[in-house]
């Protein structure tokens, strides 16, 4: 879910001596303002967006905003032009003072960021609030971007080609029965402890069940829970799939963690249908969706 | 007291595995599995962590004469916590260490660094050195857990924050072996000290004067205290309370004398953990509660009420 902060009411122009603030920061650009009670939106085409979510950043790059991106979370790694941008720190520890140095016109901020938000509306520099939300909330993301940023046609052409992409896979996977699925991102190595897996929420599981999977969590309203071996060996997976992202496996590893799925008599584990996806793409809700959701139904079939 | 006590410890998981099947049917090879897979080693290290907390808290309050002792007092569940997370963080780039095994070399080094603290200048243990060597090991230890924290990423943080409230799913009996031995040998250890215990709560030179060797006593009750509490967390977490209201309720009932309270502790606790475990198990399922929060919210109200009754 995303949206800007403040609503867009027209009408309200102009504040002399706020555009002064912005205009000394920013390169010239000539800001229309727009004055909403205490929050301050910037009309026009931002030249110095500081992301500090790296969906968003990945966002940005691909409806071709990536230019005017200059500053990213520490977490950024994809594309690798955005890692290269400056770090401004992350979720929990953004760093106020690199943000302001950065000049920004516009900065993207996570939406329980509320003493940053704070922060950035006392200096007058426009926001745009995002918060994790389900699979239809990315292309929705995608759009509001794309229109903030002045790059609309772009980003209406990305947004439909992942909905096509997705709508591509919902029709392949329809016909099929649906396998009782279960999603893991996280578990003490080489043992069945601490299993974290997708509840019936949030953007993974709709992954998952747009891939054609039936998710056996699906009951538990939760992004993600910590599952007992109980509930694991109660819940029976036909299809077990472990995403973990960019943390390379070697074989041996593989090999091991395979292994201690055996240990536990589960039909996915018996039958040979555990499989490990290692891929940052796949747990980072951006524009890579559509193909992650099809990775995901290879996945779920082999 | 223990004899007592003992039948209604081996009756809880059968009788609480009646019970959870009844509120989730399942078929028969997998109710099988669930029973002894999962359920059955839980309760295990539900008996065997609960029960060698709570003796390992009537040693240490007997050897630092403190009433408020806990098996943690000393730094050696931050030690061990902190191997923990540094397995969870780092697992993935170091060869083969587990979470339990990483925790027991944490709990290892905290163990050697407050005795070689409380040695150095005196000739037997300095209670108070002891003490302040805990209280700072257990400060520096939280700064080391913290820094780690702040390396891991979002689901490793899940994970060792998940832990660190104390988690008996041990998913098999492999946790519980590795740290069986140790509960054994200091187990060992403390019934050995329980006269000894009895006479120090008098004063180390009048035990001294009664024919105890108040140094040998002291590191016995150091060593096996802590090798206690080291194999208790690497099962379970640093999980809360066991080690300081146990005691405490035991004495109530059994009075002062170590030789009672000692093994009335164990099993007690024992019984107490296992009954906490089943909580959280049930209470929110099919989520489940970390046991450390039941035994937190039961332990600390309990504990203030006979604060208060001990006065009046």
């Amino acid at each position: 879910m995303s949206h800007l902060s403040g609503s867009r009411s027209p009408g309200v122009h102009g504040s002399a001596s706020l555009g002064g603030v912005l205009g000394s920061w920013g390169s010239g650009v000539i800001c229309t303002i727009l004055v909403v009670g205490a929050t301050v939106i910037a009309q026009t085409k931002p030249a110095r967006i500081v992301s500090l979510i790296p969906a968003v950043t990945e966002m940005l790059f691909a409806i071709g905003a990536g230019p005017q991106v200059v500053g990213v979370s520490a977490f950024d790694t994809f594309p690798t032009e955005a890692a290269a941008r400056t770090k401004v720190g992350g979720l929990f520890d953004p760093n106020f003072e690199a943000i302001l140095t950065l000049r920004p016109d516009l900065a993207i901020v996570y939406g329980s960021q509320d003493e940053l938000i704070g922060r950035l509306e006392r200096v007058h520099v426009p926001m745009f609030t995002y918060r994790h939300g389900g699979l239809a909330d990315i292309t929705r993301t995608i759009r509001d971007l794309g229109a903030r940023t002045g790059h609309a046609s772009e980003a209406t052409r990305l947004a439909d080609e992942i909905d096509a992409q997705l709508r591509a896979v919902r029709i392949r996977a329809s016909g099929d029965t649906r396998p009782r699925t279960l999603l893991v991102f996280g578990r003490e190595e080489g043992s069945m402890r601490g299993l974290y897996v997708s509840g019936g929420m949030g953007f993974l599981h709709d992954m998952l069940e747009a891939a054609g999977g039936a998710n056996v969590m699906a009951d538990v309203k939760r992004e993600g829970l910590q599952l007992s071996l109980e509930q694991l060996l109660s819940r029976a997976p036909e299809v077990v799939i472990e995403l973990r992202a960019s943390d390379a496996w070697s074989r041996e590893r593989q090999a091991r963690e395979a292994a201690a799925w055996k240990t536990v008599g589960v039909p996915a584990a018996r039958n040979g249908r555990v499989r490990f996806l290692l891929d940052d793409s796949l747990t980072i809700p951006g524009p890579r969706v559509g193909l992650a959701v099809q990775t995901i139904f290879t996945a779920i079939r082999q | 007291m223990a004899v007592a006590v003992a039948p209604f410890i081996g009756q809880t998981p059968l009788q609480f595995g009646r019970v959870f099947s009844m509120s989730l049917p399942f078929s028969d090879n997998i109710d099988a599995q669930i029973f002894f897979l999962a359920r059955l080693p839980r309760s295990l290290a539900a008996a065997v962590v609960g029960g060698t907390l709570a003796a390992a808290g009537v040693v240490f309050q007997g050897l630092l004469r403190n009433p408020l002792a806990t098996p943690y007092t000393l730094g050696i569940s931050a030690g061990a916590s902190f191997g923990a997370m540094a397995a969870i963080t780092f697992g993935s780039m170091l060869p083969v260490v587990g979470v339990t095994s990483a925790s027991l070399a944490g709990a290892l080094l905290a163990v050697m660094v407050v005795y070689a603290l409380a040695s150095a200048r005196h000739s037997g243990l300095s209670t108070t050195v002891l003490l302040l060597a805990g209280v700072t090991m257990n400060s520096f230890f939280s700064a080391l857990i913290l820094f780690v924290q702040y390396l891991s990423d979002f689901t490793e943080t899940f994970r060792a924050l998940r832990w660190l409230m104390g988690d008996l799913d041990v998913a098999g009996y492999g946790p519980i072996l590795g740290a069986l031995p140790l509960v054994v040998v200091a187990l060992g250890g403390f019934a050995w000290l329980a006269r000894p215990l009895n006479l120090l709560s008098l004063g180390a030179d009048a035990a001294a004067t009664r024919g105890v060797d108040v140094r040998r006593a002291q590191r016995v009750a150091f060593f096996s205290g802590s090798l206690a509490t080291g194999a208790a967390v690497s099962i379970g977490g640093p999980i809360g309370f066991v080690g300081i209201i146990v005691p405490h309720l035991v004495r109530l009932v059994v009075g002062a004398d170590h030789r009672l309270v000692l093994p009335a502790s164990f099993f007690v606790g024992a019984a107490f953990l296992v009954v906490c475990d089943v909580v959280s198990r049930i209470i929110m399922a099919p989520l489940e509660l970390p046991v450390g929060i039941i035994t937190a919210l039961i332990g600390g109200p309990f504990f203030l009420w006979m604060l208060i009754r001990k006065r009046t």
